[in-house]
């Protein structure tokens, strides 16, 4: 039965133990070994290859017995390996619960590769904007946004990799802030913003409304410097294609 | 849906990263490409604009690694969406995948599993090519694999159940004559019966590609360039085949877009020296 032979071959090829269950079913085990050999090697590349910055930072043998810990406990179920990192973050809180240096490097990762393959995005209708009913108006943002808090200077790590330059030592940012990713055109871009932009983001992403926002920033700041600071936000993300036009 | 099998008689690369700026803006001599479907089954961003461009300039192949199409629990339907919709945008040449499995139940291990030759698996298979080709509206074709390990329960050759699998639902074949060296060599299989067994007219692609020399086993690795060997089983089909598009398969130690261009003349002259010999026949 197909059935059967495919469901002992897969539990084999995913256990990596010396137990092949598909030598009843083939003529000859000598090339079973390539099977194995080619699904572990696979998986291992791709998580190198999602993740190139956090292995120079955790060491070759530390990510490896990373990997193989996730590839061990996680077997891929997408029909796109390309998706198969998503879930390291997981395996990497369970094994560094207490790096969050090593969880915010991953995330940086993950987040510009996702959003190098996001949706396009339509262009800011810029002209429009002064009939806007500000009061109603709920923002679109890039498809390919993503937004994580960050407590750790790992994006000056990533920084300093990109520039080639010597990585300073993993510390704890004196406030939490955001990091943000998101793509112009065919451009990744990737920025640190402060407590009060990182909260401005969330609730745009979660709402939309930018009387939403306005309120939020009015509350934290005071009316005047609110509104201002809303107004100059707002002026800021359109320029840098963040915003990209009203829902 | 079209069940006409078209053909294209030309020479064409396997378009890679390394040389995507070649192809945009040079003109390569080449009569078509072909990409990884998978590869451009995504939402948005450059893979996708460039492919765009690319099949503003050359007749583009989609040959597919992930649709599993000899899964016992069938097809993914968020796959066929995806594929379907690149069809559509992209108008292809072909559309291809493997004969093999990856994908049962929830998991998927990514390599392109060998399959028992049984009637039961021939009817799984047929079942699942017929409802790929009815998903993306056209025939597809199924490339032979190559494999390290052959089952105690089969009951019929490789090219058979490729023979029979093309009759019944009208699918074409991508010969890939390395593959063909490959399995024959490890499974001590008749590689001239092989390519006797298979039904000429419904081959309509050739891959070409280079393999390892293992301890026990050769390795279908695509990483070097294609050997003496392969090149000989590829002298004899082509007096065996009518037109049909050719190409060079590449997906690892990637060298200079020249090389491959070298490799692809000798394709060419040997389908040109077997013309008078098919003729002949």
């Amino acid at each position: 039965m197909l059935v059967q032979m495919q469901r002992d071959f897969q539990a084999w090829l995913i256990r990596a133990d010396d137990n092949p269950s598909p030598q009843e079913h083939v003529r000859s085990t000598r090339g079973l070994a390539a099977y194995q050999n080619n699904y572990r090697t696979q998986l291992v590349n791709v998580l190198r290859a999602s993740y190139p910055q956090l292995q120079a930072w955790l060491g070759e043998e530390t990510f490896l017995a990373a990997a193989i810990h996730h590839i061990n406990r996680h077997p891929p179920s997408s029909w796109t390996l390309d998706v198969y990192g998503e879930d390291f973050s997981r395996t990497l809180q369970e094994l560094y619960p207490h790096n969050p240096d090593v969880h915010e490097l991953a995330w940086i990762e993950w987040a510009l590769a996702a959003a190098f393959v996001a949706r396009d995005a339509k262009g800011a209708a810029l002209e429009h904007w002064a009939d806007v009913d500000w009061d109603n108006a709920r923002l679109a943002l890039a498809p390919s946004f993503r937004h994580r808090i960050a407590t750790t200077n790992a994006f000056a790590i990533w920084s300093a990799w990109q520039d080639q330059v010597d990585l300073p030592e993993a510390e704890m940012l004196d406030d939490p802030a955001g990091l943000i990713v998101w793509r112009v055109g065919f451009q990744t871009q990737i920025k640190q913003v402060d407590a009060i932009e990182s909260d401005a983001l969330i609730s745009l992403r979660d709402d939309g409304r930018f009387n939403t926002l306005c309120e939020m920033l009015v509350e934290q700041l005071d009316e005047e410097q609110g509104i201002a600071r809303a107004g100059r936000l707002l002026a800021e993300w359109t320029a840098a294609g963040i915003v990209t036009g009203l829902l | 849906m079209s069940t006409s099998l078209p053909t294209f008689a030309g020479y064409g690369l396997g378009l890679r990263r390394e040389h995507y700026r070649d192809f945009l803006e040079t003109d390569v001599p080449v009569d078509f490409v072909e990409v990884i479907s998978e590869n451009f089954m995504v939402d948005g961003g450059q893979p996708l604009h460039i492919l765009r461009r690319v099949r503003e300039r050359y007749p583009v192949a989609l040959h597919g690694v992930s649709m599993s199409i000899g899964s016992a629990d069938g097809l993914r339907r968020d796959y066929l969406q995806r594929l379907r919709a690149l069809v559509q945008e992209i108008e292809p040449l072909f559309v291809s995948d493997h004969l093999s499995w990856s994908r049962f139940e929830q998991i998927n291990s990514h390599d392109l599993l060998p399959l028992p030759y049984t009637e039961e698996t021939l009817a799984i298979v047929c079942r699942n090519i017929q409802m790929a080709q009815e998903a993306i509206g056209r025939p597809m074709l199924f490339e032979n694999p190559s494999s390290y390990v052959s089952f105690t329960a089969s009951t019929m050759t490789e090219w058979e159940f490729l023979s029979e699998m093309s009759r019944r639902t009208g699918c074409g074949l991508l010969l890939d004559i390395n593959n063909v060296f490959v399995s024959t060599q490890n499974h001590d299989w008749d590689a001239d019966a092989y390519l006797r067994g298979i039904p000429a007219e419904r081959v309509r692609q050739i891959h070409l590609a280079g393999h390892t020399v293992g301890e026990e086993l050769l390795i279908d690795t695509h990483d070097r360039p294609v050997g003496a060997d392969v090149w000989g089983l590829y002298a004899k089909v082509r007096q065996m085949l009518g037109p049909v598009a050719t190409m060079i398969e590449r997906d690892d130690a990637i060298p200079p877009l020249t090389d491959l261009l070298a490799e692809l003349d000798i394709a060419r002259r040997l389908g040109a020296q077997a013309q008078p010999l098919r003729e002949a026949a």
